[in-house]
């Protein structure tokens, strides 16, 4: 890799757009992964009853079944919308800059 | 009673632990189990086979460290799957939820969540910049020597630990499932891991990884669904018996005591979380596929195989409850609720049997075995590139070894591994290796991880705040899981533990953070300064994969 190169590319004015765009995404979703774990594991710790709660009345199966189940679930699917996002926009935005950078 | 529970926690949270140090002691040697040996011998058969032809296009050394970058996204996203579903995953989750009940499973959403961030913030990095070993990463833009030095020895610490972890559990669980004896276990398991190596490199050991990850998937899956069968497929119905079996009756279906240790919990599933996030052998899967793209989509398929195994597991487990806890024929000298025969986290192996006899026990017993093999496997290839890539052709040689010469090395390394892991593995055949997965995760977590993460996101990383923060990391993580009961008491015969956690990760790993930064700001030196304004270099490669290691066709 060559320096001008590089510079080329830092100067391509869809650069910092795509940047923003892909640091915006990841970090969102990484907070909203962890968030979403971590709240879990507060209402485990302080609310533990919330979770124990019947999901149907007079049903045995509790709540705490199926959220567990959604946390995985969703955020698996936040992945793939990360990994949508990226495998298409940003590859786009990408492959124009490269393009346009050459010398 | 929560010691062996958390032993047990830390074996299967971790992806290629191995359940049979859990058993502690109470192993004993079942009859010779033929159908298992005849499944068994199969896949090894099947994997030799794959090996000679992995053999054959094996030439450069990019073929050999990362099967030349041609594995699709969706076999890599079945390889590192097949990396984190361990036995100990299918044995130790499954008998969690069994004894635990709700509280086996807010675990199991623990060992997942560290998946997710993995994809929005390393993966596509991880392939942009790194080429062979992680180490290219942590010293892209720092010194190469000194750092890729520290990163290789790193790896290597690792790599051994977790080795030794591996043959032990594999020697055990072998004994009990296969009735072989445990040196000729262990000395199977190197023997066949080393021909997968030296012979195959990573394009092998890639197939080995994919096949065990379908064979388990499907073992589980189908295991799961005679299971459900029994209940009409109704989780109601299930929950329904389960609380009259159970020995915490309705409380088992909702969060129970075990959260009695807060901050045990956090330091565990950091280590986990991140500690994943630091091992070599899995960081090195994405190395194996030729662009970020794709290295994107083969988190997504990782993530989506994992988590729905977490979820048969957990199934399995909880019927388990009600089908194996009903039966006397499972439990030592017949008494319901007492202990089960071969240790407590045969209860998968049991559920087997229960729902599809002898015969689906031995092929899920042979699956177990084979997973282990791929999980070695995997281990020697990232201890024979940290090696001959790191140590020899680019500290040594200073990246002017010859192409042949150190694909030499690497094999040469890959044998000194195996029968470093054989000698070590019948070593420590009586001894609690339990600790050593603590500090595993410990090391990884507290020592690779800042260091890749900081590498790739900060820009003012110095090599000076590189080496002093990975050290800070190393040596509290270590002295922490010494001081911890495993290694202190358990292994010392002191009275008390002095660090009371089991693991270290909270405590080592932001030290490890907290000096990196700090050095590397107060870090004037001109090398400094050089260092810093590479960055940008590398941000633009990180973002665009501009100038990034290509695949390269045959």
């Amino acid at each position: 890799m060559t320096g001008n190169a590089t510079h080329a590319i830092r100067q391509h004015p869809q650069f910092a757009t795509l940047v923003k765009k892909r640091s915006t995404l990841a970090w969102t979703l990484a907070a909203l992964t962890l968030g979403i774990y971590y709240l879990y594991m507060l209402v485990v710790a302080l609310a533990p009853d919330t979770l124990r709660q019947a999901l149907h009345g007079g049903g045995v199966l509790t709540l705490g079944v199926p959220v567990g189940a959604a946390i995985i679930v969703f955020t698996w699917a936040l992945t793939g919308y990360y990994v949508y996002r990226a495998n298409t926009e940003f590859d786009r935005m990408t492959a124009t800059i490269l393009q346009e950078s050459q010398p | 009673m929560m010691r062996t529970l958390a032993t047990l926690l830390a074996l299967s949270a971790s992806p290629l632990a191995l359940a049979g140090p859990a058993v502690a002691g109470a192993v004993e040697k079942q009859p010779l189990n033929v159908a298992a040996i005849g499944m068994f011998m199969v896949f090894v058969v099947l994997t030799l086979g794959i090996t000679y032809w992995a053999s054959r296009r094996t030439r450069s050394a990019s073929d050999f460290y990362t099967a030349g970058g041609g594995i699709t996204g969706f076999q890599n996203g079945l390889a590192i799957a097949g990396d984190y579903m361990s036995a100990a995953t299918l044995l130790g989750l499954s008998s969690m939820v069994f004894a635990k009940g709700y509280d086996g499973f807010i675990y199991t959403v623990g060992f997942f969540v560290g998946w997710p961030i993995i994809t929005f913030l390393m993966a596509e990095r991880l392939r942009n910049l790194g080429r062979f070993t992680f180490a290219d990463i942590a010293s892209y833009r720092l010194d190469q020597t000194k750092i890729r030095t520290f990163a290789a020895f790193g790896s290597l610490t690792v790599v051994s630990f977790y080795l030794i972890v591996q043959m032990v559990g594999a020697g055990q669980l072998i004994q009990l499932l296969f009735g072989l004896d445990y040196p000729v276990a262990v000395v199977v398991v190197g023997v066949v891991m080393m021909a997968y190596v030296i012979f195959g490199g990573m394009i092998a050991t890639t197939w080995v990884q994919i096949i065990k990850a379908v064979l388990l998937l499907a073992g589980g899956t189908t295991l799961a669904f005679m299971a459900m069968a029994q209940f009409g497929f109704s989780y109601e119905t299930l929950a329904r018996e389960a609380i009259t079996v159970h020995k915490d009756g309705l409380g088992m279906m909702g969060p129970g005591s075990m959260l009695a240790d807060p901050v045990n919990v956090a330091s565990m599933s950091l280590g986990l979380v991140f500690g994943i996030a630091g091992l070599p052998h899995i960081l090195m899967r994405f190395f194996t596929v030729p662009n970020a793209k794709e290295a994107r989509k083969s988190v997504f398929y990782a993530t989506g195989f994992i988590g729905f195994f977490f979820l048969v597991v957990c199934t399995l487990g909880f019927a388990a409850v009600v089908i194996i806890g009903k039966d006397p024929q499972y439990f030592v000298n017949g008494e319901l609720g007492g202990k089960l025969i071969g240790g407590g986290n045969m209860v998968a192996m049991h559920l087997a049997k229960a729902v599809g006899g002898n015969l689906f026990l031995g092929f899920l017993s042979a699956v177990a075995f084979a997973t282990i093999l791929a999980v070695v496997a995997g281990l020697a290839l990232a201890g024979a590139s940290a090696i001959s890539h790191d140590l020899y052709a680019t500290v040594i040689m200073k990246g002017k070894a010859d192409e042949k010469t150190e694909l030499k090395v690497s094999r040469i390394a890959a044998v000194a591994i195996g029968v470093l892991a054989i000698v070590l593995g019948i070593l420590f055949e009586k001894q609690n290796v339990a600790f050593l997965v603590g500090l595993t995760f410990g090391v990884a977590a507290s020592t690779n991880f800042p260091i890749l993460i900081l590498s790739m996101y900060w820009k003012d990383l110095t090599t000076r705040g590189a080496l002093l923060g990975g050290f800070s990391g190393l040596i509290s993580a270590v002295t922490l899981v010494i001081l911890s009961k495993a290694v202190w008491v358990t292994v010392l015969g002191n009275e008390t533990a002095i660090f009371p956690y089991e693991h270290p990760a909270l405590f080592s790993m932001p030290l490890a953070f907290a000096v990196s930064i700090v050095v590397s700001l107060l870090d004037r030196s001109a090398a400094a300064a050089t260092e810093r304004a590479r960055f940008d270099d590398q941000f633009v490669r990180a973002q665009t994969g501009h100038g990034a290691a290509g695949a390269h066709n045959h």
